[in-house]
This record gives structure tokens, sequence and C-alpha cells, in this order.
């Protein structure tokens, strides 16, 4: 146990990519596949829940595809060089092909008897081959590929750039300037070259992507300049022949032909998708604001939905007549990270900027984002060389009342247009509600902003240090409203320190100190009267972090300086405790307790400290923990302490350190794998995944839930509801005897009923959970369900007067029933207690 | 009367010598828009009517060269042409006349009224034995093609409004005809229409005023394709009188469509200049199954794009921005040649403009008008490229109307600037002009010869004594000129057993000899003094475009159409050694592909050696003493700098002195040793003075 705890390693948490390599629907339309980093996640299309998630490749998943023979296996591949079989129903991995080299790119068609293709890439930097590789048909597990056959030679590296034929009969590859067909019967390839960059006319003839038609001889290939054409007559190099079609202002990213082959759908950075029936200039469709750049378009082989993945880590999931139905967020990662990671109190979720001039809240458990909140509250227009409003600074009061936003807008250099805004929780919408907006709050950028979270503060305060050598204390006060119920923020304060730009500031933990940083000098203002205290100055650079210790060591300032050292100051004696030479790029205090991490930069990469200001011997020390620099870190309090007995891993039983690279990876630290991290641990029926929505299912529906909220309350790590499981004998019952040996409905719903009653019970010894207070919460939950139960048990009776007497059976059974859980309750405890 | 800009320029070019030049731009020529074309396959011949009712024939196998003109009038305004019965050529204009036209003696031979009003459309049968026309009243006519005339044969039913569009069945047994709102397919045999097709008003889901059916197409599996005003391209099946496919190709009218013979392309024009090619393709290469598809575009009309035609190798187009369009279709084209590239043919390939070089008097052409200019002068000398003052401007003298709605064939004036003579198709007209200072009095010679009705080509000559007159019949005549009268000196008839017109006649400066050639045969040389024919040069497979007679030797230069250049000696009645040199050793491949004919030849006064000639993109001038260009050197050398060594540019040098610095060069001759004149007339102008062109939303304006 003690090893394992040792093996506490940074690992990779969650956010990663899911618009990599275009999603695949599953043949009735019901599942949706994407790769996510090292696995393929099926979601349902219905509810865009993440179902499954296929684990087993060990380094990134590169393409995947359904089995054209069996449409209930998905085959996937990987960087790791395996082809996978996958049966996605179960989430079981069927088979693994070894074929020894990075796969780039997987296609399948149907006319292929058991071989798949793959581009893998030569010695050579940037040449990529095509080649059909012949998967054994061995009954073991693991097998070995037969040696790949080369199909096509210096194809291009993005996997948009190779379709095959409906037939199978032919296989297109573009790049740069032409297009290639080789076909598989001739044993030939078509050569059909563009005009190239000489003319300027031409200049952007580039291939972005290519598409077959999936009934008819006819390519779709998308190009840099916007246009698309439509390729016909390609088995004849002379005869052949193409339509252009050109909507699209920037290059086109990706295409798709519709099941029937109907229309053509294509989509690029307009965020725009355009559907042209039959294939026509004139009468095309289109579905506009879809928010980010399209970078695939996937059609399902039923022709009811399509997908659209976006570079903000984003499937859309659309219907055949355009009305987008679902949204499967990921962490959205395109933009710079300026927020920082910050918690939001309530929710608990990861808050840091999303979409441009949006704050995104993304729930780090379920590995999907919550909600998005727009800032800047403006039409964001994707035009190379605009300058965007930006949202750099957000942060949370009074335990998620209150969101300060800061956005800014700077074209020319004395152009500065500032906003702040602050934002109240609104319990009634269950989201934040605009409530007052500063324009130009400061003279010049605001460089931090921090609200007093003491528990005790009256009235919340806000304070913002900017470059214009100024630090504004923000309070709530009344505003000029008649009935004296709305609140606004004014200025309280405005106090400065020799003129030096204010970089950073902070408040004790009770709310009585301020701490202001002005360039190299840190000031202490007293927050009841905004007097100046005292100044600490140690002439080792601008301060770039500051905070003061917590709980026990609240009487110590932490700062750290640009030129690299870390200063901890006493406030009693107003002195320097320590001081230590540490180029800190983060530095975090731990909510839950004392300790305070710091990530510093080192020529091997970034190490981390975790200390007390009260010691200057850090706690623990891990040394390059990734090899990119770490931009942001956040200390995430845990909902069940964890329990690590070793003294160096002790600080992370409360809380979790999540940290932010400056390629925008999420890791932390675990000792669990990140397999078993990330499973939801549903396993879900799949008869009850596919229950009609009858008044029937939403009954049973809500009795699930319930059962997941008691499951909660047993595993408090688990968000996930955990399913419902057999032991429910009178609802298998009825869901699996034919409708026509069924007894009549009154009395199967006194056996439903007692079924609901029996949910406490079916609990077994072992799964007793140790925390009394956890049970006592769950039984008078179970009682105030059982009340609900028996009301709603007369209600039916009287509704059907002439069961009177099973009204009174069942009445006697519930009452019976009560006793003897009552009973049993008490049994419990007089057993278990010896 | 548009930009009158006359600049005089200095101008050097080596080996070619130092010349002033007049950049003459005042000539403010508009061609009308092209109305109709027509292809003929037998004899590869291309026949576009433009809105003026000027009728012209290109010959596609010689170059595209527009080797005969029917001249306009003002009240046939053409909205058919056809060819049938192999090649004969038929109109039909709003006037209500069917006109055939002789493409031998260049002339109207009959024009027939149909009684039907207006004529819309006219399609020949596809035996060629049958003209249907399309009428204003709604009925069509049909009549028999005799040898020597046409007949009314009867009459269809009669629709409700005129017939735009006609075509017929290949079988012949079917027509389909376009009218408002409906497309009428008709039995031949009965006459009834058989099927009415309703054609949706709807247009972008708001509904027109009326949808007119500007073409019809019938292919032979029974397809019949629509265009229309609603910009519709539809696809018809005639037998249940469904309608099988919509394409929706145009915010605007479709204009035109033409079918090609294998009836697996077709093409359509459209009001917004735009034409869009239809491919017939298989929809996958195991099936038989087949499908029309819209392939490519081509955007090289500015305006309405009134008519197609479809040859085997090219799709030709032409409308109301005076362009004749030749884009071949690259598939079609065996190797790169002359025929690949694409051609816009804009200017006539004929001499609009006279010049009298004593007076340095321009008589510019126009269609109902002739205008006489006289040049500028100055006294200031410049270096190469210098733009000189103008001590005089140009000087626009005389605007000369003519009577009646004949458009004018041809007109010239001497070289001593004291005649004019003018020809429209039924009357020849003399003036004499008399200069008193400043003022410039006209007398009409009156009482023209019966037998001078109207003139193909008019030429005086070098002394102004005599005057050369082309008739439509074959015959030239020659004329003496005297003080305010005439004298009809001869009559060369035509050769016998032949009609054909001629229409480029050359006299030698000393007026011995008068060369003539007419389209198809060779050049005839006749003796003046003697007034017989001296020789006949060889016949030549392409059309001569330039004809002239060298002072002193007497040779004559012809070119041709190809671009090949011929001198032949009259006194020896031989071709001389420099064009059996030039013959031997071949062309340079780049002056071989020029895409414009040479239209004027004349010769420097001081050096026998050179030769000048221009067509409408460059000026050239041969030195027949330097060494001829092989394909390897460089045709178009840019004019190197005089400091440049002698060495390097004896060993650049080459017969060919090539200049493009005036373009679209329309006329080009030497006044005197030192002084060129050059009149130009940029397209730019001629698309101010079109009306505006549909607007069309352009992305990021």
């Amino acid at each position: 146990m003690v090893e394992e705890e040792q093996a506490v390693r940074v690992v990779r948490c969650g956010g990663s990519e899911l618009n990599f390599r275009r999603a695949v629907f599953s043949a009735d339309s019901k599942y949706l596949f994407c790769v996510s980093g090292d696995f393929v996640k099926v979601y349902s299309t219905a509810t865009e829940e993440c179902v499954h998630v296929l684990q087993g490749h060990r380094n990134l998943v590169t393409g995947i595809q359904l089995n054209p023979h069996n449409h209930l296996q998905l085959y996937s591949c990987s960087f790791d060089g395996t082809i996978k079989l996958w049966d996605y129903l179960d989430g079981i991995l069927i088979k693994t092909f070894t074929v020894g080299q990075k796969l780039h790119a997987l296609y399948t068609h149907a006319r292929a008897e058991d071989a798949v293709f793959v581009a893998i890439k030569k010695e050579k930097p940037d040449v990529f081959q095509l080649v059909s590789v012949r998967l054994p048909r061995s009954p073991r597990q693991d097998a070995e590929a037969e040696e790949p056959c080369l199909v096509l030679d210096y194809i291009s590296p993005s996997p948009k750039c190779v379709a095959f034929g409906s037939q199978g009969e032919y296989v297109a590859a573009v790049r740069d300037f032409y297009l290639s067909v080789y076909f598989f019967k001739k044993k030939a390839t078509s050569r059909f070259t563009l005009s190239s960059s000489g003319n300027r006319k031409h200049a952007k003839n580039n291939f972005t992507c290519v598409v077959c038609h999936p009934k008819e001889d006819c390519i779709a290939t998308g190009h840099k300049d916007g246009k698309i054409r439509l390729w016909r007559g390609f088995d004849d190099e002379k005869k052949y022949t193409y339509t252009c079609l050109h909507w699209h202002h920037d290059l086109v990213m990706d295409l798709a032909f519709s099941a029937t082959g109907g229309s053509l759908l294509s989509g690029g950075r307009e965020s725009v998708l355009v559907e042209w029936r039959d294939a026509a200039e004139k009468t095309k469709e289109f579905l506009p604001r879809l928010g980010a750049t399209i970078e695939h378009i996937s059609v399902s082989p039923a022709g009811d939905l399509l997908c659209t993945s976006h570079s903000d880590n984003k499937i859309t999931i659309i219907h055949r007549n355009l009305e987008a139905s679902a949204v499967i967020q990921g962490l959205v990662k395109d933009s710079s990270i300026l927020t920082g990671l910050m918690i939001d109190p309530r929710t608990k979720a990861l808050v840091l900027n999303g979409k441009p001039g949006h704050l995104q809240f993304y729930s780090l458990q379920s590995d999907k984002q919550l909600y998005n909140l727009d800032i800047v509250q403006q039409e964001y227009i994707n035009d190379y060389g605009l300058v965007q409003t930006e949202l750099t600074k957000a942060a949370f009061g009074c335990f998620g009342a209150w969101l300060a936003t800061v956005e800014q807008r700077q074209e020319k250099e004395g152009e500065l247009e500032l906003q702040m805004k602050l934002w109240a929780y609104s319990k009634k919408t269950q989201g934040f509600v605009l409530n007052t907006k500063v324009s130009m709050p400061h003279e010049d950028r605001i460089t931090a902003l921090c609200f007093c979270n003491a528990e005790k503060s009256e009235s919340p305060t806000l304070v913002t240090a900017s470059r214009d050598g100024r630090f504004k204390v923000w309070v709530l006060a009344d505003d000029s409203d008649i009935y004296r119920e709305a609140v606004g923020w004014t200025c309280d304060f405005v106090g400065s320190y020799h003129k030096y730009q204010a970089t950073n500031c902070c408040f004790s933990e009770d709310g009585s100190l301020l701490a202001v940083s002005f360039e190299e000098t840190v000031t202490i203002w007293e927050s009841e009267t905004w007097e100046l205290r005292c100044t600490f100055c140690q002439r080792a650079g601008h301060v770039r972090h500051l905070c003061f210790g917590r709980l026990t060591c609240s009487k110590y300032l932490l700062g750290a300086t640009e030129n690299g050292t870390l200063c901890c100051w006493n406030l009693l004696s107003c002195a320097l405790e320590w001081s230590t030479k540490l180029n800190i790029t983060v530095m975090e205090p731990d909510p839950r307790s004392e300790n305070v991490a710091a990530v510093s930069r080192s020529s091997g990469g970034s190490d981390l400290f975790v200390f007390k200001p009260s010691e200057p011997r850090p706690l623990y020390v891990q040394r390059s923990i990734c090899s990119e620099e770490v931009r942001w870190g956040v200390f995430v309090p845990r909902d069940v302490p964890d329990a690590f007995t070793s003294e160096a891993l002790q600080w992370l039983n409360r809380s979790q350190f999540y940290f932010l690279t400056a390629s925008q990876s999420l890791l932390t630290f675990s000792s669990k794998s990140p397999e078993e991290k990330l499973t939801p641990t549903s396993k879900q029926l799949l008869a009850e995944e596919s229950l009609p929505t009858t008044p029937f299912y939403f009954i049973l529906g809500r009795h699930r839930q319930q059962r997941g909220e008691q499951a909660d309350g047993a595993s408090e790590s688990e968000l996930v509801q955990l399913p419902l499981t057999e032991n429910v004998p009178a609802i298998s019952e009825l869901l699996h005897t034919p409708a026509h040996v069924l007894p009549s409905a009154a009395f199967l719903c006194s056996m439903f009923v007692n079924s609901l009653l029996l949910a406490t019970e079916a609990r077994s010894a072992e799964e007793m959970p140790d925390d009394v207070d956890m049970e006592e919460e769950k039984e008078s939950d179970s009682s105030e369900e059982e009340d609900d139960a028996t009301e709603k048990a007369q209600h039916a009776g009287h509704t059907d007067a002439g069961e009177d007497l099973l009204q009174q059976l069942s009445q006697l059974s519930k009452c019976e029933e009560k006793e003897l859980r009552k009973l049993r309750r008490v049994d419990y405890s007089w057993v278990t207690a010896p | 009367m548009g930009r009158r800009t006359s600049v005089l320029s200095s101008w050097n070019s080596a080996g070619m010598g130092e010349f002033k030049v007049h950049r003459v731009r005042f000539f403010n020529y508009v061609p009308s828009g092209i109305r109709c074309v027509a292809y003929n396959n037998q004899s590869n011949r291309l026949a576009v009517s433009r809105t003026d009712g000027t009728v012209e024939i290109y010959n596609l196998s010689a170059n595209y060269f527009q080797e005969k003109f029917f001249p306009g009038h003002e009240s046939r305004a053409t909205e058919a042409l056809c060819w049938a019965k192999g090649q004969r050529l038929f109109s039909a204009g709003l006037n209500g006349e069917i006109i055939e036209y002789d493409l031998q003696a260049l002339n109207i031979k009959y024009s027939m009224d149909a009684f039907g009003g207006p004529i819309w459309s006219m399609a020949a049968s596809p035996s060629g034995s049958q003209l249907l026309v399309g009428c204003e009243d709604g009925s069509l006519k049909l009549f028999q093609i005799n040898p020597d005339k046409i007949q009314f044969e009867r009459n269809f039913d009669r629709q409700k409004s005129r017939i735009l569009s006609l075509s017929w069945h290949p079988s012949g047994t079917h027509i389909a005809a376009g009218s408002i709102d409906c497309i009428s397919v008709f039995d031949v045999k009965s006459g009834s229409a058989i099927h009415k097709m309703l054609v949706d008003r709807q247009y972008m889901g708001v509904s027109k005023r009326k949808c007119i059916i500007w073409g019809v197409a019938f292919l032979s599996d029974g397809t019949v394709i629509s265009v229309d005003s609603a910009g519709k391209v539809q696809f018809w099946d005639s037998a249940t009188g469904t309608l099988v496919k919509t394409h929706l190709v145009a915010n605007a009218d479709v204009q035109s469509i033409a079918v090609s013979d294998q009836e697996d392309s077709f093409v359509v024009g459209t009001a917004e200049g735009t034409v869009f090619h239809f491919q017939l393709v298989s929809v996958t290469s195991s099936s038989s199954e087949k499908q029309w598809v819209r392939t490519k575009p081509f955007q090289h009309h500015t305006h309405d794009v009134r008519t197609v035609a479809h040859s085997p190798t090219a799709l030709i187009s032409g409308g109301t921005d005076t362009h004749l369009v030749i884009r071949p279709l690259m598939e079609k084209v065996e190797v790169k040649n002359y025929d690949a590239a694409l051609r816009k043919i804009t200017f006539p390939h004929r001499r609009l403009i006279s010049c009298s070089k004593k007076r340095q008097l321009l008589l510019f052409q126009f269609s109902h008008h002739l205008d006489l200019w006289r040049l500028g002068s100055t006294v200031a000398t410049g270096k190469h490229g210098d733009t000189l003052p103008l001590s005089k401007d140009a000087d626009h003298l005389l605007h000369l109307k003519t009577k009646g709605p004949e458009n004018i064939i041809c007109s010239c004036v001497s070289p001593c600037g004291s005649w004019i003579a003018y020809s429209t198709a039924s009357r020849f007209f003399l003036c004499r002009l008399n200069y008193e200072h400043d003022n410039i009095s006209l007398h009409r010679v009156s009482k023209m010869p019966a037998f001078l009705r109207s003139a193909v080509q008019i030429l005086f000559s070098e002394d102004s004594t005599k005057l050369f007159v082309a008739s439509n019949q074959g015959s030239l005549h020659i004329i003496r000129l005297l003080e305010g009268s005439f004298k009809h000196l001869h009559t060369f008839q035509a050769q016998s057993g032949t009609v054909e017109s001629m229409c480029l006649l050359a006299v030698s400066p000393d007026g011995n000899w008068l060369a003539a050639s007419g389209t198809s045969a060779g050049v005839h040389v006749y003796n003046v003094k003697h007034l017989k024919l001296h020789c006949t040069v060889p016949a030549y497979n392409f059309p001569v475009t330039a004809l002239a007679i060298a002072p002193k030797t007497n040779n004559l230069v012809i070119a041709h159409s190809d671009q090949q250049i011929f001198e032949y000696s009259i006194p020896d009645k031989q071709y001389t050694e420099w064009s059996r040199t030039i013959q031997k050793q071949g062309f340079h491949y780049l002056w071989l592909q020029r895409d414009t004919p040479i239209t004027h030849i004349s010769f420097h006064p001081k050096r026998p050696m050179h030769i000048l000639l221009h067509d409408a993109y460059m000026f050239c001038i041969i030195d027949k003493s330097l060494p001829l260009p092989n394909d390897k050197t460089l045709l178009y050398n840019p004019l190197p700098p005089t400091n440049e060594s002698d060495v390097i540019r004896r060993r650049t040098a080459h017969a060919f002195k090539i200049s493009k610095r005036y373009k679209p060069l329309l006329f080009m001759d030497l006044l005197d040793e030192r002084t060129l004149v050059a009149v130009e007339r940029p397209l730019d102008d001629i698309i101010a003075q079109l009306p505006p062109p549909i607007k069309k939303k352009k992305f990021g304006t």
C-alpha cells in the first residue's frame, strides 16, 4: 500500500482534443465515437453523455472506423502502432493487431475483405504513405498484422486528404496542387494537377480535403481559396471534368456527402455549415453561428444525423434538417489563458478563459464543460489581424456569490479600452447576472484583482491593482434605487505608493490586512481604515506573486520576485523570516491547509515545491514535473480527503493540485492510473438505454436517479450516478415478462411501489459506510420517499374505486413494511455492535 | 463626340530609325453588339449577326478570319440566323422578313415576308430541306427550301404568344417551341401541339412577372432542354411532358443555349455575362447511366451573352459587349496549337480608316457616317518615348452622314485629299473636297453611272487620278478622275464562271499595276496601262488578309490569315528570292501563333528593304537585309538601348522588328519618311460607351 502511494505521478487530466479526427457515428446513429487523447469516447447522440471510454491504447489514437463487416465493432489505430477492434456496446477490447509503426490515419471499406488501410510515415519527414494492412483471422486476442502493402506514396499528412470511393474501386488522395486517384482494379494512378502558385490568380489553389460520393463516381475536393471542386469522369485522364462551387471565403476545412449523396456539406473558418443540395451553386442552405471554425464534418450512415467538430474542442450534433440538436463540449483550449485557473466555489468546476471573450466552467470529474459565460458580449469576428477584446482577469468572491471580470482591448499604444464587470450569482437562474459595469476602472492595465474572502466580513470588498500606480477598493453599496433594493459596486478607496506601478494584491485570510505590491515594495494596509501599516522591500526585482499564509501560518506573507527570490516576511515582527533563490512561475496556496505550492522553471523543466511558510524546508519536491513551462496552477479541494500516510504526500490529502502548461495540457498529481480516474463507473445496461420514453420510463428514471443520489452518499468521489443494478426483481420482471402473461396493472403497481420501498433494505452489510451522519441523512431521505410513495398509492386507489381490497392489501403491506424496516434498523445496530 | 486625344510622340527603334508617331485615339468607333451566331459544321464557318443587321462570316479553319461581311440595315434587326441545305445562310428579323444571303456575290439574294409579324426564331430542319420560323403572333410557319428560293408550305397550330425559340428533334419528326411561360412540343406531320409544358415563374421564391423561354434544345432521346428568364436550365421529357431536372444557374436571364452534335455537352449563356458548360457524365464507370452535370463556368463577357454556339472543339459566345469569344475545349483539342488558345474577336478584320498622306488627313468610317480629321503638328523634337507638344491640334474637318437606312460598306480618301468615295449596299458616292484656306467645301459628284451601284472595296491611285472600284458582282471598274467630274475607263469582268467579289485591292505607286483578291481564289494582277490581266498569283489555302505593291520594284506583298507572308515580283511573275527563303526556313513559331490577322502593309519610301505591317496587337518592320529568326531566337526582343554594344545587337538582330507599344491598333501607316500615324481604340473606351451591365454583388465590396 505504501509503495503504491509513493507512485504519485503527473497524469494528464482530461481536456484532450475531441476534434483531433473526424467523429464516427454508429450504424443506428445512437452513438458517436470520437478520439480523445489515448482513448476513444462513445457518446450517446440523444443525451450527449459519454457512455463508454474505450481504453487500451498507450499513445494518441489517430483514427477510428466502424468495422464494415460488423457494424457493432469499431477499429481504432494509434501512434503506439496497434490497430484495435472494439465491441463498443459493452466497451470491450476484442482484438489487438500490432503493426509496429506509428499509424497516422485509418480507413476501411467494405470491398477490402479483411484489410484496412493506414497512413504511415516514411523515414524522411513529411512523407506519408497509404498502405493496406491485412488483419489475420486468428482466434487469439493479440495478433501480429501482416506486412503492410503500399497503395499510394507521398500522401498528405492530413487524414482528410485521402478518401475511398463508394464501391472501393478507387482511392483519391490530394496533396498541394494535385489530385491522384488510384484504381485498384487497373492498378493505375491518374493524376490531375491544378495550375499552381506561379499565377497569382491561382495562388491558393492548394487542395485541403477530399471526399467521395457514396453512389456516383464523383470526387469533391476543398481548396485553400474556399472553392469546392466536384470531379467527374476521372477514369479518363483526358476527359475528366469538374464543377466549381464557391461560397467560402477562406479555406474549406472539411467536406462530407450526405448518406444518399444528394447533398454536399462543407465547413470552414466562417463557422457556417453549408449544405449544397444537388451539388448546385444556387441551391445551398446554411447553418450559421456554430461558434468556431469547423474542423471536421461527419455524417451518420443512417443519414439522419451529422456532426461538426470545431476548433474550440466541441462537437455539434446536427439533425438532417440542419438543426443543431446537441453539443459535446470539452475543455476549450484555443485561446490564450489570461485569467489563470480558478475554482468556482459552488460547482467546484475549473474556471478559465474559454472561447474568445468567454469564461468556461469545466468539470474536472466528468471531463466536460458545464457552462460558458459570455463576458465580453460582443459578436466575435474571426478575421486575421483584428484586435479583439480580451478577458484578462477574473476572480470569485464571497463563496461564489460574486464574480469580477476585467476585459481589455488595446489597438494602439495609449488607446486602451478597459472594462470591469461584476456579476452576481442568481439563485433563480442558477447563473451569473451582470450587476455592475465599470468602464475604465483604471488608467492603465489592471494587474491584479482580489476579493476579500473572510468569513466574517460584512460587506463584499474587491481590490484592483493597476499599472497606473493605484489600487482601488470597491465595495458593494446601495444603488440609487427608490426601493433600496438594488445594490451596486462603487469605489471606496484609492491608494498609491510613490507612483510605483501596483503589480499584485492579496487579502489576508481573515480579511484584516491587504498586501499590495508596488514594483519592488510590498505595502500592508489595514482593511478597516485603509491605513498603510508597513512596507517590505527586498530590492530583488518586481514582486510577481504575493500571498498570505493560512491557518497556523497566517502571520506570514510570501512574495516571489522576478529575479528569482522567494521571501517570507513575518507580519508580527515586520521582518524578513527567510528567503531563498527560486525562479517561481506559479505560487498557489492551498485553501484547506497551510501548504503553498510553488512551481519553478529550471533548465530540466519545471520543478514543484510544496512548503509551509513557517518552515523554509519544503514538504515535498518533485523535479521536472513536465518539460515545458507551467503557466498556471490551482488547488482543488477534495470532496473526500484522501488518506496518504506518507509524510511527503500528506499535502495531497485535502486538495489536489492541477496545473496548466504552456502547450495547454492540464495535468495533475495522482496515485491512481489515469484510466481509473477518468472512468465513469457507469456500465450501463443496454436494455435500459433502449427503453422508449414512456411515462413508465420517467418513473423508472426518477427512481434510478434517487438511487444514484444515494450511491453518491456512499462514495462521494464519484459524481456519476451508479446504474440500476439487476437486483430489483420487480422491475426486471416487468421488463422481461411478455405482456400477454403479465397480471393486471393494478396488481403490478403495488409490486412496483414495493420495489421502491425496498431500496435501502437491499443494501448489503459490506456496503454500509462508516459515516454515521450520512447514514442518518439517507434514512430521512428514504422516509420522505416512503411518504411520497404512500400518497401516490392512495391516490391511485381513489381513482380506481373498484379495487378497494387491493388497496387495503397494499396499505397493509406498507404498514407492515414500515414496521419491518424499523425493526430491522434496530436489529442491525444490535447485530453490528458486538 | 467622345475623347479626342491625339498625342505626338517620338519613337526610336533600333534598326528601324527614328519616327514621330501620331498616336490617334479619337476614333470613337463602337462595334455593334452580337445578336446571333450560327456554326456550320460542313464548312467550319461561323455566321455572326450584329444588332445593326450586319452579318459576318468567319472561317474557323483559317484562323478565325472574318472573310465576308454583309452590311447592316437600320430596319433589319436580325433575331435569328441559320444555315440550311449545306451552305445556305438565312436570317430572320423583327421586320418579319426571311433573308437569304449570297455568299459568293456578297449581297442579299432575296428577302421574303413571312406574314406573321416580327420573327423571333428560326430553325432549319435536320435534313436542311425545311425552314421553320416562329412569329410574334404565335404562329409557326414551315417553308420548303428550293434551290432558288424558299416557299411557304404550311402553318402549325397557333400559340397564344410569340415563339421565342425553336428546336427540331434530330429525326425531324418533332419540334420544341419556347414561348412565354410554356414550351410546346409539335408533331411535324400533323402540325399540332402534342404537349404543352408550363414553366414555373418562381424565381428564388419570388414570383416574377413572366417566364420567357429564351432557348430550347431537342435531344435525340426526347429530352427537351430549356433556358428561361428566371435563370433556370430545365430538362423535360417530351414523351410525357414532365419536368425531369432543374439547374438554377443565374440570378438573371439565361438567354441562349447550344448543344454539341454528339449531344454529350451543351453550353448556355446568361445575362450576367457568364457562360456555363454542361456535360453528360456517366454516373459510375461501371454503369451506363448518365447524367447532365454543370461543369465549368466561363466569365469572358461583361454584358449579356445573347447567343452561344458549340463547335466540335470550342464554345463560341457573343453578346452585348461586342466580343466574339471562342473558348476551346481542351479535352477535344488534340495538339496544343493555334486552336488551343482562347480568342476574343472585337474589331473587324477589314480597314475602317484611310489616310491622305499629302494633307495628313484621316477618314474614319462608321456605320452611318464618315469623319474626316486633320492631324495635329509640332515643330519640337525629342528623345525616344518623349511626348511632343502640339503646335496645332488635330482638327475635325468633316462629318458626312449618309442618307437612308443602309450601312456604309467601304470608304476611301484620295492620297491628295481632295476626293472621298464611299458606298452603301445600293448607292455609290463620290465627293470632291475644295480647300480654301481654312474653309472646306464638299461637292457631291452626281450622275454616277448605273453600273456603279455598290462597291465592296474602293481605292485611289497614288496620284489620285484614277479610282478603282470592286463591285459586288465580281467586276473591277477603273474610273479616271477629272476636276469635278469623272470618266469610266474600263471594267475588268469577273473570271469566267465565278461571281466572287474582290475584297482587297492594291495599286502600285507608279499606277501601272493593280492587284485584286477575293476570298478564295488567288490574287489577280492587272496591267492598268494596257487594261488587261497580267498574271494570277497561285491560290493559297488561306485567305488573303492584306495586299500591297512595293514602290520601284513592284513586288506584291501578300499576307494570309495563317500569318504567312509572300513576296511576288509582278514584272518577273514569280516569287522573289526572299519569299522563297522565308518559305524554306519557315516563320518563327511565335509569329505563327499570333491571333489577329495582318490588316495593313505599307513601305518606306526611302528604304526599299523594309516592309511595314501591323495587326491589332503589334506593329512590325521586316528588314529583308537581316537574317531571318529561327525558333531559338527571341522574336519579341525588347528594343535594346542605343548604348549597348553593337556586337550584341548584331547578334540578336533579325529581320522582324516588332513593337507592341500601340494596341489595340486599328491602323498604322507612314505619312512621310519620319512620321507614323497609329490609330488606337482602347477597349475600356468601348466598354464605357456600352449600357451598364447587370449589377452583381461582389464579395468583399
